[in-house]
């Protein structure tokens, strides 16, 4: 019975766990448990939860990557030191703006894909295969392809010089530099979020539909009513996933402006790897850590509150 | 419901009273399906070619590269098409070193995560024990951490661990091939999506099984494992995509050459005279096992994507 109160007292797997019996033996069962739980519990603390630890406790030590000496309690210096630096809340902007920009112009360019691809047609596999491209090339390739595409006078120039339009100098002006790698970003994980959209979309039963049709519904209906309000568990997923891997955008930066022109492209995880790794200060990289994790946490929690809202209207 | 109802009514006195209304309603339907086919068709471009270029490009010598920006030439192999890009790319890096590294880097990790991961899973879906769940709980909390979030401190931290190897005890993992594998084998996400894989196994195949004698592990290898291949192809490509395309983690943590990986290769080609010709040759042969893979077990690859996004 102590099994089902322990079960019950954490929520995620409760309902799930509930439904187990112990089993005869279970003493020596829960040696096995154990023992197969062991590699993985190892590797987790040592890699996962022990760096956690670690963000908060370096952040308030002046610990260096590579030292003879050995960290020391310096309080709450590197926040002040962090709070002066207008490298910082260069990055902090950029990184926000840079969630807030792909965020809805990701999500709601995949979901067109997968609306487009949800057909029951010939060769609409071979356009999500070609949609999916990007998402298998790594983004290491694609931010180097890019980086040419985006030359004064590359591929992207070159076409917009065709319709008239005279193209900026996309990487090299700090006007546009940030939305070049919004746009090149978008381009390249916009198939991911399509496939799983498109998952989402397979679960809303199809007699919603049909019955849609005898009420004469049109499409714009249609999806008003049947498809959107099927799709909210997928948009809550994705909504969290974009926003989280926005908030660690380093390879393409790192490739393609190192932050550049005048911290234009800056991000906090670029800051931190400067600072942590480049100038080996692990004390400042790690309450450079702090702040991404309190934005990350943030994030998290606010959209809890807001689905969770909605589930008490509907 | 009257409204509903009467719209009814109305559609059916506009059949029986106008039908041109309702061809008119059939051309707009197959313009509107025209419309939605010139989209798939102009995305088809948006997405496929830049890659095509990329490809395309490898063969041409830098010069050619820039002359046919202009024009359709950019995307076909005209002109001087040679694989001279490709031996420049072997003069100038270890390319074989680097290829070796990054397939042993990923194999391994991919290899023992399914082993680890599915263990810890199977103690936990099928098994159980007093605080099971808890466990599980910190398990998924740990979700929501990026892993940009712990680099930083990870780096210091791997610089302080022992390791014992062949060739006795050390101090500190930077600069090793363990500090690129070691660290990602076992995953919170792979744990869940066995967990998810497990739990949804009837639980009397274990019961049946333990009336023939077996034990606990025996059921895990013989029973429960042989029937979770697309949880285990799952976990493989989610392993294997972020495995293959690391970059952050291998810039910090290694320095030598001859334990570099692909990705971070890429970064000898921005310094000294840029040849872009090069650069492309390079790009293509690092996606090329990737977009391989892809193609060969396209199915695999989407359905894994599309069984990451049921968390939430």
């Amino acid at each position: 019975m102590s099994t089902i109160t322990a079960a019950e007292s954490a929520s995620a797997p409760a309902a799930t766990a509930r439904k187990r019996k112990p089993m005869k033996g279970s003493r020596s069962s829960t040696t096995t448990a154990l023992l197969m739980l062991l590699p993985a519990a190892v590797l987790l603390i040592t890699f996962l939860l022990i760096p956690i630890g670690l963000t908060f406790g370096l952040a308030f030590t002046n610990a260096r990557l590579i030292s003879p000496r050995p960290a020391e309690f310096v309080g709450v210096d590197n926040f002040t030191r962090l709070f002066d630096d207008e490298t910082f809340w260069a990055s902090l902007r950029n990184t926000i703006i840079f969630a807030v920009v792909i965020v809805p112009l990701q999500s709601a360019c995949a979901l067109g894909l997968a609306l487009l691809v949800n057909v029951k047609m010939r060769g609409v596999n071979f356009f999500r295969t070609v949609y999916f491209l990007p998402v298998v090339t790594s983004m290491v390739v694609v931010s180097m392809l890019w980086l040419f595409l985006y030359q004064p006078n590359g591929l992207i120039n070159q076409a917009l010089a065709r319709f008239g339009i005279q193209g900026p100098d996309w990487l090299g002006d700090p006007h546009t530099a940030l939305l070049a790698i919004i746009l090149m970003s978008a381009w390249q994980a916009m198939g991911f979020h399509m496939v799983i959209w498109l998952s989402g979309l397979q679960t809303i039963p199809g007699d919603l539909y049909e019955a849609a049709d005898l009420d004469g519904a049109d499409t714009w209906q249609k999806f008003r009513y049947v498809t959107w309000p099927g799709l909210r568990a997928t948009r809550t997923f994705i909504l969290i996933t974009i926003t989280i891997s926005a908030f660690a955008l380093f390879t393409q930066v790192n490739i393609m402006t190192q932050g550049g022109p005048l911290d234009s492209t800056s991000t906090l995880v670029l800051m931190a790897v400067r600072t942590g790794f480049q100038q080996q200060q692990t004390g400042y990289a790690s309450a450079i850590s702090l702040a991404f994790f309190v934005l990350v946490l943030a994030v998290t929690l606010v959209n809890r509150y807001f689905t969770r809202d909605k589930d008490v209207v509907r | 419901m009257s409204a509903t109802a009467a719209s009814e009514t109305l559609a059916h006195v506009a059949e029986t009273a106008a039908p041109e209304h309702h061809r008119s309603g059939e051309r707009s339907h197959r313009a509107r399906a025209g419309l939605g086919m010139l989209l798939r068709i102009i995305l088809c471009l948006v997405f496929g070619l830049p890659l095509l270029f990329m490809l395309v490009s490898s063969f041409k010598p830098d010069l050619q590269i820039f002359d046919d920006l202009g024009s359709i030439k950019a995307f076909l192999p005209t002109g001087d098409i040679s694989t001279a890009n490709y031996s420049g790319v072997f003069g100038r890096v270890p390319f074989a070193q680097f290829m070796m590294n990054s397939v042993v880097i990923t194999v391994v990790t991919v290899v023992f995560g399914i082993l680890v991961n599915s263990m810890a899973a199977f103690a936990l879906a099928r098994i159980g024990f007093k605080g099971a769940g808890i466990v599980l709980g910190i398990i998924l909390a740990t979700l929501i951490v990026p892993f940009e979030t712990l680099a930083l401190p990870l780096l210091w931290w791997s610089n302080q661990l022992p390791f014992l190897g062949p060739d006795g005890f050390s101090q500190g993992w930077l600069d090793t091939y363990q500090v690129q594998i070691i660290p990602f084998i076992a995953n919170a996400f792979s744990i869940f999506l066995f967990y998810q894989y497990f739990d949804s196994i009837p639980k009397e195949l274990d019961e049946a099984a333990k009336v023939d004698g077996a034990g606990w592990f025996r059921i895990y290898r013989s029973i429960i494992m042989p029937l979770s291949g697309p949880a285990v192809a799952t976990v493989a490509i989610l392993t294997f995509l972020p495995m293959w395309n690391q970059y952050l983690w291998p810039l910090m943590a290694v320095q030598s050459e001859e334990l570099r990986p692909v990705m971070v290769g890429i970064d000898y080609f921005k310094q000294l005279n840029t040849s872009w010709g090069q650069i492309m040759a390079y790009a293509t042969m690092i996606t090329a096992p990737v977009l391989i893979l892809f193609i060969a077990f396209q199915r695999s690859f989407i359905n894994s994507i599309a069984s990451s996004g049921v968390k939430g």
